[in-house]
């Protein structure tokens, strides 16, 4: 019960700033994936950059532990590049859609009908996906820093700069 | 361009937020953010009051049992927070066809919610065989540096940037 509760305080922490950041609205959406404006990409980099930082904190003081997806090359990138086509179409993704709704874009509600259908389907395609696309180049779970084989606390300070950079030069050309 | 936009935080600041309340969660609850999975869980909801003998032997169905978790609260805690802020600020609009859509395609409805039907279809399709969505795979994957996660990321953008570029064109055209 207290899992359930935390689960929505957060969410509505989230789905507010997801709302006063502006990146719940299919202008938004659309104008990233059409190179135009970036705000999405902003509030998304903001967020994995303080989130990185916190998040290997806590597990370094063994406060948290990590919850890593596996790489499967097969599953990732067919997977992957069928959702953004799907992206493209309804210009939400699936947590945004719920928010888009609260702020009255309603069209959202047909999305959120197609991708229930589109689970539905993905429940029935399971089998047959586990015995081919998700045996396709199955990395298991690895982050970058093992690839590389250095220290997160190496990795990070790029990832701030790098992102640092890229903020720096969307303002200049004032996307 | 647009007219301004009264209310709005700037994206950096927002995200930061979001990039705290995601350590908070993490800290707290032991949760990473995510979305997709509660529509699994959901459409076995649906299903299971049609057919609960059929949802009950469906291996996608045990692996992602139709219960209400966390991340199902988290889900709906996303639509009353996104219904708060606006309210609270007068940005709440009824809106049925988008902007930009409108621009480019007209005001009729049916075309619009036909495409936002079958995008979400194919999408949901796509982020469980990828095992994520932008939420689990783009904030979630890439803020613990998860290979997978950066992978998905590029694949999303470049499958979005695919069709917006088929659906507006190259730029002045509209």
């Amino acid at each position: 019960m207290t899992t359930l509760i935390y689960g929505l305080v957060t969410g509505i922490l989230f789905g507010f700033l997801l709302q006063k950041g502006r990146v719940l609205r299919y202008d938004k959406q659309l104008g990233a994936l059409r190179l135009m404006d970036m705000t999405i990409v902003k509030f998304m980099l903001s967020a994995v950059l303080v989130g990185m930082v916190g998040i290997y904190l806590l597990n370094d003081l063994g406060l948290a532990k990590l919850s890593i997806k596996p790489l499967i090359f097969g599953g990732v990138v067919v997977g992957g590049l069928i959702f953004g086509i799907g992206w493209g179409l309804l210009g939400y993704c699936p947590g945004t859609s719920l928010g888009a709704l609260g702020e009255g874009r309603w069209d959202s509600a047909w999305g959120i009908v197609g991708m229930l259908c589109g689970a539905a389907l993905y429940a029935e395609a399971f089998p047959t996906m586990k015995a081919t696309v998700l045996t396709w180049g199955d990395f298991g779970k690895i982050t970058l820093p093992q690839i590389l084989g250095v220290s997160h606390w190496f990795i990070i300070p790029l990832f701030i700069i790098g992102g640092l950079l890229l903020f720096r030069w969307f303002e200049k050309k004032g996307l | 361009m647009k007219e301004r936009d009264e209310g709005g935080w700037s994206p950096y600041l927002a995200g930061a937020l979001s990039g705290l309340v995601s350590i908070g969660s993490v800290w707290i609850a032991g949760k990473y953010f995510g979305a997709s999975t509660t529509f699994v869980r959901s459409a076995g909801m649906v299903e299971k009051a049609v057919d609960p003998e059929r949802v009950a032997q469906m291996p996608y169905f045990l692996k992602e049992l139709p219960i209400i978790d966390w991340q199902w609260m988290f889900v709906v805690g996303i639509f009353i927070g996104a219904l708060i802020a606006s309210t609270t600020s007068g940005s709440f609009r009824w809106q049925a066809v988008p902007d930009m859509w409108e621009v480019r395609f007209g005001p009729v409805r049916w075309k619009r919610w036909l495409t936002a039907f079958l995008g979400g279809t194919i999408g949901m399709f796509g982020a469980r065989l990828a095992d994520g969505c932008p939420s689990g795979h783009g904030l979630s994957g890439s803020m613990q540096l998860a290979a997978s996660g950066f992978v998905a990321l590029v694949c999303f953008f470049v499958g979005g940037m695919i069709v917006a570029r088929l659906l507006y064109g190259g730029g002045e055209r509209s």
